[in-house]
């Protein structure tokens, strides 16, 4: 799926939370947007999952325009996972992972659930309840209830926040598995420099509210002078006005 | 509607209750403690004055169909307030499922959960103090779907305030039904209330509802007008309060509250 984000505003009384965002993600490609924390990202990302209204602006998905009419419908073709929302933790993980299933309409809901157990390692803990998981394992299990529908559009936001190593490189080595074997378009938000450039075809930078510099991780390494994303992106995060 | 969804959504809270013991001895406890209390209560008064004659039974009853009520509105507001408690309300409002069926899927799985608390205090009283509400019969029926629909009309207003205030408004949630008790006239008739609290009194299907009981249980008649005015009160009121409820959603998205809502 193709994503375009067109001018896209949102004011909170008198604060502008984001402020005329406009970028496209070609389809099966990976954008990372990134920013300091309260820049906007979460916001834009609520906006593109029609949880906020814009103030102004559009976001067309596939060339449909987003609106409270056809969401539901476009919502059925995307997904999202975030450390900061959770499953109920009082039900089992296959539990939730079946409620989640019919929700989003799969039609074979046990060989899925089975699919992504086998394919994340959820097998031994699926009868355990969401509640007693590791952050590890909650990562997983959030991950694949984010790929149950078997989305188009997939949006990340922090997906490996709070995770040791060894699971983090499972969860990308993972994410760059399936996108070669499905039709996947993602947005990735993320504070992890590493993750981004091992993931992302491209990258937006936010700076309060406004889109300050964009291109691949190379051209933007490039062209402040650094060495790597991180410094590129500390660059950019300290710097005052610099608009793109 | 797609009822495929509406299963989904029942069957997250059916999974909840069925497997913790603690929460459905918790759905059983309160209403058979109100049983046993107000069967007590009403006993006694009973044995100790010639006045308050046949009153276990009309007293027992209002109690039964007044926790149906209560229950149904509570249940509606904790399945709701569970989704906030478990930070799982933004998976829920991004999951493609229309507004109107999460309301159908909360309206049914709250009658699963009242029924798992007041059916046993019903069955209880029976032989305990020789009460049933069966004794008024077919009308008990279209009682019970009038106490109904408002007990989910008063959850659907809740469940617009946590939309709109987040979960501070909890404590509302608590408190809704004992604001309208007293004008209900649950356990008294309506000449009871001053005459200018009658005018509003009489704006709840409440009153319908529960002198429409006495009637029946002391006088042996059926007011057929009555059931249908509670009815179609409730029915007026269940409008409104989903008309609310979409209101507080949108504003919800304008404002951004349905991506940070948590405990």
């Amino acid at each position: 799926m193709k994503l375009e984000v067109k001018n896209l505003t949102k004011k909170f009384n008198s604060l502008i939370a984001v402020k005329d965002i406009s970028f496209t993600i070609e389809k099966n490609k990976t954008l990372g947007l990134l920013g300091p924390n309260g820049c906007g990202k979460t916001t834009s990302i609520g906006m593109m999952l029609g949880l906020i209204t814009p103030t102004s602006g559009q976001i067309t998905i596939d060339k449909i325009f987003l609106n409270p009419k056809n969401r539901i419908e476009l919502l059925s073709l995307m997904n999202f996972a975030s450390p900061y929302i959770e499953l109920p933790k009082k039900l089992t993980v296959k539990q939730n992972l079946e409620v989640y299933a019919r929700l989003y309409g799969v039609k074979n809901v046990k060989d899925r659930i089975s699919e992504m157990s086998e394919d994340l390692n959820l097998i031994s803990f699926l009868d355990k309840k969401t509640g007693e998981l590791s952050s590890g394992q909650k990562n997983r299990v959030s991950l694949a209830k984010s790929l149950i529908n078997k989305p188009k559009l997939l949006f990340l936001d922090e997906p490996t926040a709070s995770l040791d190593p060894d699971v983090g490189d499972f969860v990308r080595a993972y994410l760059e598995k399936y996108k070669e074997e499905n039709e996947l378009t993602i947005l990735l938000a993320s504070h992890n420099m590493k993750e981004v450039e091992r993931l992302c075809d491209s990258i937006v930078m936010m700076k309060k509210g406004e889109i300050v510099d964009r291109g691949t991780c190379q051209q933007l390494i490039t062209k402040h002078g650094r060495e790597n994303l991180e410094e590129t992106f500390l660059k950019i995060a300290r710097s005052k006005n610099e608009l793109g | 509607m797609n009822w495929d969804k509406i299963y989904a959504l029942s069957l997250r809270h059916v999974y909840l209750i069925k497997d913790s013991f603690p929460r459905i001895l918790d759905l059983i406890y309160w209403p058979t403690i109100q049983i046993f209390l107000w069967g007590f209560i009403s006993k006694f008064f009973t044995l100790t004055s010639s006045f308050y004659e046949n009153t276990v039974g009309i007293i027992l009853s209002a109690a039964i169909l007044y926790d149906f009520l209560f229950r149904s509105s509570i249940s509606y507001n904790m399945m709701f307030l569970e989704e906030i408690w478990s930070r799982n309300f933004t998976n829920l409002f991004i999951a493609p499922i229309k507004l109107s069926e999460i309301i159908a899927s909360l309206t049914l799985t709250a009658i699963f959960r009242t029924l798992i608390g007041l059916v046993p205090a019903t069955l209880i009283a029976i032989p305990l103090f020789g009460v049933s509400i069966f004794k008024i019969g077919i009308p008990l029926i279209f009682l019970l779907i009038s106490l109904y629909v408002f007990g989910v009309t008063l959850g659907l207003l809740v469940t617009s305030g946590l939309v709109r205030f987040g979960p501070s408004f909890e404590n509302i949630a608590w408190a809704s039904l004992f604001f309208l008790a007293p004008l209900g006239c649950i356990y008294y008739p309506l000449d009871i209330l001053p005459n200018w609290l009658q005018i509003f009194a009489e704006l709840l299907p409440l009153v319908y509802i529960f002198e429409e009981m006495r009637n029946i249980l002391i006088y042996d008649i059926i007011k057929i007008s009555q059931i249908l005015k509670a009815i179609l009160i409730s029915f007026i009121y269940f409008v409104l309060g989903v008309i609310i409820f979409y209101m507080s959603y949108k504003g919800a998205k304008e404002r951004g509250n349905l991506l940070n809502i948590g405990e």
